[in-house]
């Protein structure tokens, strides 16, 4: 099955646009991208606000809809589901990572980990999700007893205890202070590494680049510019 | 207008289905304060504006025949201001195009001219002349009911003569503002009137010529009624007087401080439940508003706002809505209020009814009202008010849950994790959980304590027709007459049976406690009239000894086996010592009873009757009344067929516009505290619920968390409003009985799924229009922002 990973391709898009129209005013978050994503990379999406990677990631991730153009999860046509069908789709697939945790407060880091568990085909058990994350000895802790980057590391343990085929992540670290936020880029790292799961990350920090496959920059709602590393580095070696 | 107060109207507008519903829970708070503290503040007011200008008399007494010279004797009575002797009789009426006989009061005009108590108001013609025999004048509802112009001719049957009445005017009395006939329970006008007629022509058709039979005093301010009773009963003893009694007893105006009884109950239990229950909502909306602008309410600080223009800019959001509820509290109370004056209307009849509501009962209403939004907004306008700025402008940490001793529960039941959210937002806030339920509980206890009158009134019914008063009919002799006077009964056309029943007036002693009634003397073997025993059964009087009713052995603090002192008030007036030998269950008036043959020989009498119970045969009923009509020595015909018909069509058209109008309560009720609940649940949880979406959960799951925590509520609340509809129901029963009826508590297991049926679709209801929210919940915002 790793095989075949790393041979295929995990997402594909075809001229992909995001139109809002705000009015009379046609607004393109998205102007015509073409992208592929492969399987067991670790890509950085890298662009100034309003530059479209955030809207595409929401593509892919089954969270909206493109305006025209194809996008491809593996032989799914993304773009071709409905709403029920983008449920199931995320539930089985995909695992996200957001900027602010979004934790349930009155669940602890195990019960918020069980949530997901709880109802996808093959997860692994939570506290074993807990423990890849750093955080065997937090099980039991609520939210609010917790760290910004222990939420964000039960956040990133509840995306990945589903065994999910992807990971994407939206500014993990754009709440947390350099320490914390290397605490969590190691994970995300060490997770990849792992499972060989594809992760997307979507950051405003350009050093974050360097622990990356590929990353792609974005300008205007297109694709600027593809970097591939020939050396990564580590997420303790980044300078904030 | 400045810009926070442009907030404070925007705020408004985008809140409106929240306000709207804790406005109307309001509005009907204020339409009660509006009704019953209006109606009550009207009927009284016109009752004693009524009294006072036609000198309504403070103490009555009747007597089989006094002289009229006891007057100076009466009058000296210490206290006594003014006396009025009167001749007043009951008798049977043949009234032209109908076969049916009716019931008329005779009542002796002093000749005076309307005398100087218990004046009449004349409402249409004149008074009859002193001296014209063949002339009366007849309450206005009598002559209403049965269409009657001034000079039309009744006959009445007159101590056994039959005369010729020519209506010489209409009137109302203070005296029979609630009209009822002997044996009635409610006003039938159609069947009952009161009749005037000059003094001499009364005193010759009754034979009364320097008599009367019954006395009115007016008393002065500082006069001891219960002293003059006694002097009173004490004069008329030797004249067959029954004992006096003040207003407390005279009939009418029983039925007027019973309901005024009843709108001082009213008053006093609903409106604090609404005013309560909007306070609840106001503060938990005003909470959530508070907690989601916690950096607007930064910024404003930054910006130089004082804690004060703060916290006033969140009471004044709530005295907002409390305004419109106000509002529509006064329009529902004003249409109420001439709902209720239409129904008093049938029942009582003033000449002058005030039924306008007056401007401080407004004034009251609408201060309540505010007054309990901003009480409910308080609190949290404060917290607003003292947030720190710096503090309000960063997030608010998350809500701190920790382990409890539920928990572990919790986690031995193995639960799924959206039940456990749901479970740990009721263990949370358990103040906040417990108000809701308390709030949802009363919206079922409403229903709970409005249906049980249904439930009592099939009961009372059945209790009084089917096993109590089983005749057709009561004909009512003109005097006490020897048991032998049945076979002429029996034999009177349509008669299938008769049943003799001797009524004496007693006062019955024990100790200190008194109590004026009538004993009811029933023949062993009586199928038409009888008693039954708490516990359903129907039981006779013994031998020897006397049944009295529930209330009334309450009220003289006696048991079966204890003695109590029975004082005659008719023929020889004899004291006897009798046994209670039982409990009776009556829902009409309080009573004894016992058997007739111990009644005759405790007076060494042969065996007496004052009235007859009869069973007629429908198709001759036609006949019986054409009979009667010319019948001698009979006061009247109580047709309990048509009681029964016009109790059980005004208590089912009442109960109809009253289950409505508490169904409606009651969903308001729930569909106020379940819509703000379930809406502040989605404003709390958006983004927990937007992200569970996003991790793949279905809008099915995601609904299940939403709804739950409310309709858990919903379910925890209906046994505790079926215990508080059940508190509220006996309540009630024990605040409106009185010596004229008891209503008791019954309270059927369908009540109970009733109310919990209503409260759960209006719960349901109020749910599915916030879940419909869901629909269009915005996901991909929430992976941006912070709330």
């Amino acid at each position: 099955m790793d095989a075949q990973r790393d041979a295929g391709i995990v997402f594909r898009t075809d001229d992909v646009t995001k139109v809002y129209d705000t009015g009379g005013a046609k607004v393109y978050a998205l102007a015509g991208v073409d992208l592929e994503l492969h399987a067991g990379e670790l890509t950085v999406l890298l662009g100034p606000s309003g530059s479209g990677k955030s809207t595409l990631l929401n593509i892919l991730g089954g969270l909206d809809h493109a305006t025209s153009g194809e996008v491809w999860f593996r032989d799914l046509e993304l773009s071709k589901l409905n709403d029920r069908e983008l449920t199931r789709y995320r539930r089985d697939n995909v695992g996200f990572v957001f900027q602010f945790y979004n934790l349930v407060p009155s669940l602890s880091a195990r019960e918020n980990v069980a949530l997901v568990t709880d109802i996808a085909p093959n997860p692994m058990r939570p506290d074993e999700a807990l423990s890849l994350v750093g955080l065997g000895h937090r099980l039991d802790h609520f939210p609010a007893e917790m760290s910004g980057g222990e939420q964000q590391r039960v956040a990133i343990a509840r995306a990945i205890a589903k065994r999910p085929d992807v990971l994407l992540c939206d500014e993990p670290t754009g709440a947390l202070d350099s320490k914390t936020g290397i605490a969590v880029l190691q994970a995300l790292r060490d997770i990849n590494d792992q499972f060989g799961t594809t992760t997307a990350v979507i950051t405003h920090n350009a050093s974050i680049r360097k622990m990356a496959h590929r990353v792609i920059r974005f300008q205007d709602g297109k694709i600027g510019e593809v970097e591939v590393n020939e050396t990564r580095i580590a997420p303790k070696d980044i300078e904030w | 207008m400045r810009a926070l107060d442009k907030k404070l109207l925007r705020d408004f507008r985008r809140l409106w289905a929240q306000a709207i519903s804790i406005a109307l829970v309001l509005a009907c708070g204020v339409a009660i304060v509006l009704i019953s503290y209006g109606m009550y503040g009207a009927l009284e007011n016109t009752r004693s504006a009524y009294y006072e200008r036609n000198r309504f008399a403070d103490i009555f007494a009747s007597a089989t025949r006094a002289p009229r010279n006891l007057q100076s004797e009466i009058a000296d009575i210490e206290g006594v201001w003014a006396v009025e002797l009167r001749t007043v009789k009951d008798a049977v009426l043949d009234l032209p195009n109908r076969v049916k006989t009716a019931t008329g009061r005779i009542i002796s005009l002093p000749a005076s001219g309307g005398g100087i108590l218990n004046v009449p108001l004349l409402r249409s013609g004149r008074l009859p002349e002193p001296d014209a025999a063949g002339e009366i004048m007849v309450n206005e509802p009598f002559a209403l009911a049965n269409d009657y112009q001034l000079g039309d001719v009744i006959q009445a049957n007159l101590n056994g003569r039959k005369r010729s009445l020519t209506i010489v005017g209409t009137a109302l009395s203070p005296e029979y503002i609630y009209t009822i006939g002997p044996g009635s329970l409610m006003p039938d006008n159609e069947n009952f009137g009161i009749l005037w007629m000059a003094e001499t022509a009364a005193s010759a058709a009754f034979d009364m010529s320097g008599a009367f039979n019954d006395v009115s005093l007016k008393l002065t301010r500082d006069a001891d009624p219960d002293e003059v009773i006694d002097r009173l009963d004490d004069i008329l003893e030797p004249y067959g007087g029954t004992g006096a009694y003040g207003r407390d007893q005279q009939l009418s105006d029983a039925f007027i401080d019973s309901e005024l009884l009843g709108l001082e109950t009213m008053a006093r239990i609903l409106p604090p439940v609404f005013f309560g229950i909007a306070a609840f909502l106001v503060n938990m909306v005003i909470g959530r508003i508070v907690a989601l602008e916690r950096s607007q309410i930064g910024l404003m600080k930054a910006l130089g706002y004082t804690d004060f223009t703060i916290a006033t800019h969140y009471i004044l959001l709530a005295v907002l809505i409390a305004i419109v509820g106000v509002l529509v509290g006064w329009g529902l109370g004003a249409w109420a209020a001439r709902g209720m004056a239409l129904i008093y209307a049938e029942f009582f009849t003033f000449p002058y009814l005030l039924f306008s509501v007056s401007s401080f009962t407004y004034v009251l209403s609408g201060v309540l009202g505010i007054l309990s939004a901003a009480l409910g907004a308080v609190f949290n306008a404060m917290k607003a008010a003292r947030l720190a700025p710096a503090i309000a402008m960063s997030p608010p940490a998350p809500p701190n849950f920790r382990r409890g001793l539920l928990d572990s529960a919790f986690s031995v039941m193995k639960l799924s994790q959206p039940t456990m959210m749901i479970l740990r937002g009721i263990t949370r806030w358990p103040l906040r959980a417990s108000l809701t339920a308390l709030g949802l509980s009363l919206g079922v206890a409403v229903l709970v304590a409005s249906s049980f009158f249904e439930d009592s009134m099939e009961e009372i019914i059945d209790v009084a027709f089917s096993q109590s008063s089983r005749q057709d009919g009561v004909l009512l002799l003109t005097s006490v007459q020897p048991l032998s006077v049945l076979a002429d009964v029996e034999r009177l056309p349509g008669v299938l049976r008769a049943e003799g029943q001797l009524s004496l007036p007693v006062r019955l002693t024990n100790g200190h406690l008194e109590k004026r009634v009538s004993i009811e003397a029933n023949w062993p073997g009586a199928d038409l009239s009888r008693v039954i025993d708490p516990d359903g059964n129907v039981i006779t009087a013994p031998e020897e000894g006397i049944l009295l009713t529930k209330r009334l052995a309450g009220q003289l603090a006696v048991v079966p086996g204890d003695w109590i002192d029975v004082e005659f008030l008719t023929g020889l007036r004899e004291q006897h010592r009798l046994q209670v030998s039982g409990i009776v269950t009556q829902y009409f008036g309080i009573g004894a009873y016992m058997d007739a043959n111990y009644a005759a020989r405790l007076f060494r009498q042969s065996p007496r009757i004052s009235h007859a119970n009869v069973l007629v045969d429908e198709s001759r009923m036609d006949e019986l009344h054409h009979a009667l009509k010319e019948t001698p020595n009979l006061a009247g015909l109580i047709m309990l067929t048509d009681t029964r018909r016009v109790f059980r069509d005004t208590i089912k058209e009442n109960m109809l516009i009253q289950s409505f109008i508490y169904i409606a309560i009651a969903a308001m009720i729930t569909i106020g505290v379940t819509y703000n609940s379930a809406r502040i649940q989605l404003s709390e949880r958006a983004r927990e619920l937007a992200s569970l979406r996003i991790l793949g959960f279905t809008n099915a799951e995601v609904s299940y968390i939403l709804m739950g925590e409310t309709l858990l509520l919903v379910i925890v609340a209906q046994p505790l409003g079926w215990a508080l509809g059940a508190l509220i129901a006996w309540s009630m029963s024990f605040a409106f009985a009185s010596d004229l009826y008891t209503i008791p508590v019954i309270l059927e297991r369908h009540t109970y799924g009733f109310a919990s049926v209503v409260a759960l679709i209006a719960a349901v209801g109020s749910v599915l229009v916030v879940r419909r929210r869901l629909d269009t919940l915005d996901l991909v915002s929430v992976m941006k922002t912070r709330e």
